[in-house]
């Protein structure tokens, strides 16, 4: 006779607070913190196409506002954010086929954990070009 | 009162009535034109930083760049809308909350997308 009653307690329906984090989830979680980041960030695109279609001055008012320590900080952490979010995104497609080179255990952490070094080094790249051609 | 629609008709907008995965589907649709179009952005501004008013209009003017741009716009806003609502329906639960920012989630990137495109269409056709 087999024994139906359990002999230790069940798991209780899991929080989110519950889980050791580990990187493949955490990047899930930040793929969607970087959409909602970019989701108002296009604001920023938007508002300086507008500017250009306006007045000389209120472009130039602007560009003084992107230029400015601050406006660089949140344009840089637009630009690393974008990055972040792309390269998720083309991980989930890649994801999406089922292939074993992207859902394996041992290579999608190493994909996740090399995420925010690749995006945060394609940011940097893409601003050093910036430097250097507005420099020329 | 008669119903006077099909089966059909009446599931239709409701959940499984074929049409369960094209959310889904067009999210993706949408990333992958986003790579290509994200990544000629990131290019022209790079290209713009610091650029005198007249460049920047010049550039803009150009026919590939407005449409290149306006295709940014249409995938991008189309994409985060998409995504978005995911957002929503999952951490807001209370009905009226709900469709109030679902509302707001479809005014918001229309309200940008045309007030984007008209100002790229006054650079290059306005003179
Ligand atoms: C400015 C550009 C972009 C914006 C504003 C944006 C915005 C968003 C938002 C709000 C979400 C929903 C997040 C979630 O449900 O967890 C999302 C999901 C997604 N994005 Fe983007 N995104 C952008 C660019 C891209 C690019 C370039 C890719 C490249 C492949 C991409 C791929 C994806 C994918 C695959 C998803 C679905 C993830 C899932 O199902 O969990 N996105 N995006």
């Amino acid at each position: 006779m087999s024994k139906t009653t359990a002999t230790r307690a069940r798991p209780l329906s899991p929080h989110l607070q519950i889980y050791k984090p580990i990187p493949t989830m955490m990047m899930s979680i930040i793929h969607r913190i970087t959409g909602v980041a970019l989701y108002f960030g296009t604001l920023l695109v938007a508002i300086w196409l507008m500017a250009a279609a306006g007045t000389a001055e209120g472009f130039a008012r602007v560009q003084g506002i992107y230029g400015s320590w601050l406006g660089l900080f949140v344009l840089f952490g637009y630009s690393w954010v974008l990055f972040h979010h792309m390269l998720g995104g083309i991980r989930h497609l890649v994801m999406d086929t089922g292939s074993e080179a992207a859902l394996g255990k041992d290579e999608s952490r190493r994909a996740a954990v090399a995420m925010p070094v690749v995006s945060f080094a394609l940011a940097i790249l893409v601003w050093v070009v910036a430097i250097m051609a507005r420099g020329a | 009162m008669t119903d006077m629609r099909t089966p059909l008709g009446r599931v239709r907008g409701l959940g499984s009535a074929r049409e369960g995965t094209m959310h889904f589907w067009r999210q993706r649709l949408t990333a992958i034109a986003n790579v290509p179009l994200v990544l000629f952005m990131v290019g022209l501004m790079v290209a713009l930083v610091g650029a005198p008013y007249e460049d920047v209009r010049a550039t803009l003017a150009n026919p590939f760049v407005t449409l290149v741009v306006i295709l940014f716009f249409v995938s991008v806003l189309y994409h985060m809308k998409l995504g978005m609502q995911i957002v929503i329906e999952d951490y807001v639960h209370g009905e009226g909350a709900k469709v109030a920012l679902i509302a707001l989630n479809t005014f918001f990137p229309l309200v940008i997308g045309v007030a984007s495109i008209f100002a790229l269409l006054n650079i290059a056709f306005g003179g």
